[in-house]
């Protein structure tokens, strides 16, 4: 056993989980081509997970700030790209690939920016009259993501809102038997390219360095000249943003939302940072890819389990690692 | 002139009242040693002047100015620095990271870079390792060398020989012997010979109160104030 332990860390440890997942998944499936398209759809969700739920793990491991109105952002983030959306139909339906990306651009921007107003109103309000209250913080967040939800419904109404796809991500990419969604093509190259720009700017900026050294020992940042709680407000901020694109992003995945997408999504955002492990990002990624493939492998090969399916997933790993996969150190 | 100086300072820990009337002054230049027993409050003192744990009475003035109450990041780029017990290393950071966080512009002066270096070489050999996989012994020389990339007026250490070998604590005395020679330095130990081979000035805490300041010197030969302060028989 320790021996299989130690091949393992050397080939990546945890890292490969996602890898063995997908290769039982095709030993089961059997059928390559359904493989590949279940696969893609898997690292599409997950990605799209990844991007909602890194802000809440880097929020936790810097403030220890438990933010159950998290997905509230992802919540917002959609339907404000929806509506951006909903008024360039013109460019979406364009035959230019420039006018179709285009205007997905400017919705995503615009959900990005709403996560970055929503994020700094939010932390200010509602999140510093809390820090270090457990009790108090999980009792208002959700409380604020209620509230949100009832604002959406004040705002866009409460029947579901059909959300436009640009005539370039409608479709499927075939190949032989396989074919696979554009959109997901895109979901993934999106996400790549973020956790891509989160990683340089951890690991390669001084606030990155700051931020990491913050999520291990917030007191001893402080006591080297730096004021935390000014980096906290960009985290929080960023995270935000991050969960509006991730909504922005499943709102076009899903093509219909509803004003309780924040409340459905808030469970599955937590299972994939549990299981990440806080305050980790690569284990925020690694968590979201698991949930990902896992709902669309267990959807195929045993429908009636896919709703317990990332439970089980994440019983699983805390009796293995009860802290999660890749936890920041503290 | 006196580099620190506390009057009156009483400090809270929740309910609790862990310093009553903490005063004493810290000459400019040299060892400052601050005994007391386990629990004593030497600590939470350390914690106060830093802006960790405020005091909620008392004055603590730095260099002439009122520094209570600060948050501890203006105590900081004031010129405090503070290596506190656990020695605050952020584990998964590298040797290099560690030392570019302590730097105020994330940039080194090169000369006292190489001044550190000297002083504590292994930094150099692991300067590109995790700071987590270093020995007890490297950490605490990570976390003095971080307090001192920067030119200081006050440092405050807790405890640095605290489960150390006997080589590392010499090693470390020296070390903090060269540190003093620009920078006041206060400590808080438990060992008494390291302190004693340090320290010019003292001051014994018991039950968060001062209840004796003089110089090392005269302490070191009062073997029956030091039985009766610190149940020290040496």
């Amino acid at each position: 056993m320790n021996q299989l332990s130690a091949t393992m860390t050397r080939l990546g440890g945890v890292n490969l989980l996602p890898l063995i997942v997908a290769l039982v998944a095709l030993a089961l499936i059997g059928a390559p081509s359904i493989w590949i398209t279940l696969t893609v759809a898997g690292l599409a969700m997950g990605m799209m997970l990844f991007l909602m739920a890194s802000g809440l793990s880097l929020v936790f491991g810097l403030m220890d700030v438990l933010n159950f109105g998290h997905s509230a952002f992802a919540s917002l983030g959609a339907f404000v790209a929806a509506t951006v959306l909903a008024h360039m139909s013109g460019w979406l339906g364009a035959d230019s690939w420039v006018l179709n990306l285009g205007a997905l651009a400017i919705a995503i921007a615009a959900a990005v920016g709403a996560g970055l107003i929503g994020g700094f109103l939010f932390e200010t309000v509602i999140i510093r009259p809390v820090y270090r209250d457990h009790l108090r913080q999980i009792l208002i967040t959700m409380g604020a993501l209620i509230v949100s939800e009832q604002l959406i419904i004040v705002v866009w109404g409460g029947s579901p809102l059909p959300v436009a796809r640009p005539k370039i991500l409608q479709g499927a990419f075939i190949w032989g038997d396989v074919s696979i969604e554009n959109y997901r093509i895109f979901a993934v190259v999106l996400g790549v390219m973020v956790y891509a720009g989160l990683y340089v700017l951890l690991n390669r900026t001084r606030v990155g360095l700051l931020i990491r050294a913050g999520v291990e020992n917030r007191e001893m940042v402080e006591a080297l000249g730096f004021r935390i709680g000014r980096l906290f407000i960009g985290v929080f901020m960023l995270g935000s943003a991050l969960a509006a694109m991730g909504g922005a992003m499943w709102a076009g995945y899903q093509q219909l939302i509803s004003p309780d997408m924040g409340a459905k999504m808030m469970i599955v955002v937590f299972i994939v940072v549990i299981i990440g492990g806080l305050g980790s990002i690569e284990g925020t990624l690694l968590g979201a890819l698991l949930v990902g493939l896992i709902d669309n492998y267990v959807g195929f090969l045993l429908p009636k389990a896919a709703l317990a399916s990332n439970m089980v997933l994440m019983m699983v790993i805390l009796m293995w690692r009860p802290n999660g996969l890749r936890p920041a150190a503290k | 002139m006196n580099a620190l100086e506390l009057s009156g300072v009483q400090t809270r820990i929740g309910r609790y009242d862990v310093l009553h009337d903490i005063s004493f002054s810290v000459p400019e230049g040299g060892v400052f040693v601050l005994l007391g027993r386990n629990g004593a409050g030497k600590t939470t003192t350390l914690r106060s002047i830093m802006g960790l744990r405020a005091p909620h009475a008392g004055s603590v003035r730095f260099r002439g100015e009122e520094i209570a109450g600060l948050h501890p990041s203006v105590i900081a780029r004031r010129g405090v620095a503070f290596v506190p017990e656990d020695m605050g290393i952020f584990r998964s950071l590298t040797v290099a990271e560690n030392m570019t966080l302590a730097t105020l512009r994330g940039r080194f002066d090169g000369a006292r870079l190489e001044w550190i270096h000297s002083l504590f070489p292994a930094l150099k050999t692991f300067w590109n390792s995790t700071a987590g996989g270093l020995s007890g012994g490297q950490k605490q020389m990570l976390a003095v060398a971080r307090a001192i990339i920067e030119p200081r007026a006050l440092i405050m250490i807790d405890e640095p020989t605290k489960g150390l070998a006997p080589a590392i604590v010499d090693a470390m005395a020296e070390a903090f012997r060269e540190i003093a020679r620009d920078t006041t330095i206060l400590l808080v130990e438990q060992n008494f010979e390291f302190a004693r081979s340090l320290g010019r000035d003292m001051g014994v805490i018991e039950d968060g109160r001062i209840v004796h300041t003089g110089t090392m010197a005269a302490f070191a030969e009062d073997r029956a104030l030091q039985t009766r302060l610190l149940s020290l028989s040496v």
